[in-house]
C-alpha cells in the first residue's frame, strides 16, 4: 500500500515511537500522581516532553506547554480561553473547522467575526489585514499551512501586524509543527497550538498549547490534577491550571521519542524528504490532461500536500480508485477546510489531497503519478 | 514505621515545578528525593523535595538562583 495522507495523520510512525509507546504501557504509573518509580518516571517523561516542545517552538519555559489530545482541543483551550462574546477576530478563508466552529461558537454568543478572503486558487494577501481592524479588534487566528493546499502563510508578517496593533495571535500549527521553524518569541505568536500525530510524527491523542509568558488563559475544565486537592477551584498556575485529569502519558511517551528524533536530526533533513516528493509529484501530473492542481507552486516553501482533480469527477469516486485498483490512499471531500472549498469552486466536487511524509518515496511518488495519468486518460 | 528525621523540605504548585527542583538538583549534585508532601505541612496529594538538613542552604540558592517555582520551604520531621 501506498500511504499518501499524511495530513491527516503520518503513517508509519518511526519504530522508535512505537517502542517508546509499548514501553510506556508496560511501565509507566500516573504522572504526578505519587512519587513512586512508576509515577516519577512519567513525570519526568512529561517534563521532557515540555521542555523539547518549548525548545521546539521558541517558547520561554516548559511551564508555559499544556498538553491535550489534539489541535482542535488545543484550539478549543486558547480560543475560548482567551477571546470572549466582545471580542472581534480576525481570521482567514484558510481555515480548518478546528478553527472555524470554535469562532462560530463564539459569533453565536455575540463575537465578531472578520475573515481574510481567499480566491479561486486560494490565495488571501495579507496586507488586507488592514482592512478588517475594528475598534474591538482582540486576535487574529489562523493556520500556518492550509490542509488544502499546502500553502503558507507569512507568520512573521502577521505576528508584525499583531504586534502593531496590540492583538493576540493564535496560530494553528496543525500541519507545520516540527516542518516548518516557528518561533513564538521572534514571530509575536501569542499561543501555538499544535497536534503531536501529523508531521511531528507522535501518537494520536497527542497535542497541546504553547504559549508566551504572562498570558491569562481561562481554564474551561477543572479536576484531579493531583496537587493542591482541597483548592476548590482549578489551581491557577501553569501548566496544571490547564491539564486537569490525567494526561496521555503513553502517547506523550511516543511523542517525546518523536521529538527526540526531530531535534536530533534537524528540521531541514526532516522535510527535506517529502518536499522534494510533493514537488516531484506536482511536476508529474500538473500538465496531464484535464489535471487541475490547486495553490501557489511558485512558492519553493510549502507544506508537503498536492490537492488535485481529475476534470469534473467526482474527488470521491478518484480516492476510492486510487485505493482499490492501485492501493495509494489519498483524502477526498472537503478537508474540513468549508470556506477554502467554497473559495476554490470545489465544494460540489471536492478535492483529492496527497500528502507526504519521512517514509514515503520516490518509486511510491512515481506510480501515484502514474495513477492520475491513467485516471485522467480514462476521463477524457 | 522508622523514626522522625529532620528534612528540609520544598513544596511546589505543580509537578512540573517538582520536576523542574529534581533536575536542577541531580545537575548540581544536591542531594534529596521527591516524596508524598507531609501531613504537617499540608494533606494534599502533592509531591514535595526533601533534602537531609545540611543540604538547606544549598538548596535554598539554588531555588533563588534557577529562579525556581516552589510554594514553601520547611524545616519537618518526617
Amino acid at each position: 500500500m501506498i500511504y499518501l495522507d499524511n495530513a491527516a495523520t503520518t503513517r508509519p510512525k518511526p519504530r522508535e515511537v512505537v517502542q517508546a509507546v509499548v514501553d510506556a504501557m508496560q511501565n509507566f504509573g500516573n504522572s504526578g500522581r505519587g512519587t513512586h518509580d512508576e509515577a516519577l518516571t512519567a513525570a519526568r517523561m512529561i517534563y521532557d516532553t515540555r521542555n523539547s516542545i518549548a525548545r521546539l517552538l521558541g517558547g520561554t519555559k516548559g511551564e508555559n506547554v499544556v498538553f491535550t489530545a489534539n489541535s482542535t482541543e488545543a484550539l478549543n483551550v486558547a480560543i475560548f480561553g482567551l477571546l470572549d462574546a466582545g471580542s472581534h477576530i480576525i481570521s482567514t478563508d484558510l481555515e480548518h473547522n478546528s478553527v472555524l466552529r470554535p469562532l462560530y461558537r463564539l459569533e453565536k454568543a455575540g463575537a465578531q467575526l472578520s475573515f481574510l478572503p481567499a480566491d479561486k486558487n486560494g490565495q488571501i494577501n495579507l496586507q488586507d489585514l488592514e482592512k478588517y481592524l475594528q475598534t474591538n479588534t482582540k486576535a487574529v487566528v489562523c493556520t500556518h499551512a492550509s490542509n488544502v493546499t499546502g500553502d503558507v502563510v507569512d507568520i512573521t508578517a502577521v505576528g508584525k501586524f499583531c504586534r502593531k496593533h496590540h492583538l493576540l495571535f493564535i496560530l494553528d500549527a496543525s500541519q507545520t509543527a516540527g516542518v516548518f521553524p516557528i518561533n513564538l518569541q521572534e514571530q509575536n505568536i501569542d499561543v501555538v497550538c499544535f497536534t503531536g500525530h501529523k508531521s511531528l510524527l507522535g501518537p494520536q491523542g497527542t497535542g497541546g498549547l504553547c504559549f508566551r509568558e504572562g498570558l491569562e488563559i481561562r481554564p474551561w475544565k477543572t479536576g484531579g490534577t493531583g496537587v493542591q486537592s482541597y483548592l476548590t477551584e482549578q489551581p491557577s498556575q501553569y501548566p496544571t491550571r490547564l491539564e486537569a485529569g490525567t494526561l496521555n502519558g503513553h502517547g506523550l511517551a511516543g511523542l517525546h521519542a518523536a521529538l527526540k528524533l526531530r531535534l536530533a536530526t534537524g528540521l531541514e533533513a526532516f522535510r527535506s524528504n517529502e518536499l522534494a516528493l510533493a514537488r516531484r509529484f506536482y511536476e508529474g501530473v500538473r500538465k496531464l490532461p484535464g489535471v487541475k492542481v490547486y495553490g501557489n507552486f511558485a512558492a519553493t516553501l510549502r507544506a508537503p500536500i498536492v490537492t488535485l482533480n481529475i476534470g469534473n469527477e467526482d474527488a470521491a469516486q478518484i480516492a476510492d480508485e486510487l485505493a482499490r485498483r492501485f492501493d495509494i490512499a489519498t483524502r477526498p471531500g472537503a478537508h474540513c477546510a468549508p470556506r477554502l472549498h467554497r473559495a476554490l469552486g470545489t465544494q460540489q466536487q471536492g478535492a483529492v489531497r496527497f500528502s507526504w511524509s519521512w517514509a514515503n518515496t520516490a518509486t511510491e511518488t512515481d506510480a501515484a503519478i502514474e495513477a492520475i495519468r491513467i485516471l485522467a486518460e480514462e476521463s477524457k | 514505621m522508622r523514626q522522625p528525621k529532620e528534612y528540609f523540605v520544598v513544596t511546589f504548585a505543580t509537578t512540573t515545578g517538582a520536576m523542574a527542583m529534581e533536575e536542577a538538583c541531580r545537575t548540581q549534585n544536591i542531594p534529596g528525593r521527591l516524596i508524598p508532601v507531609p501531613r504537617s505541612i499540608t494533606a494534599g496529594c502533592g509531591m514535595c523535595w526533601a533534602a537531609p538538613p545540611d543540604a538547606g542552604k544549598a538548596v535554598e540558592q539554588l531555588v533563588i538562583r534557577e529562579k525556581l517555582d516552589v510554594s514553601g520551604l520547611y524545616s519537618v520531621f518526617i
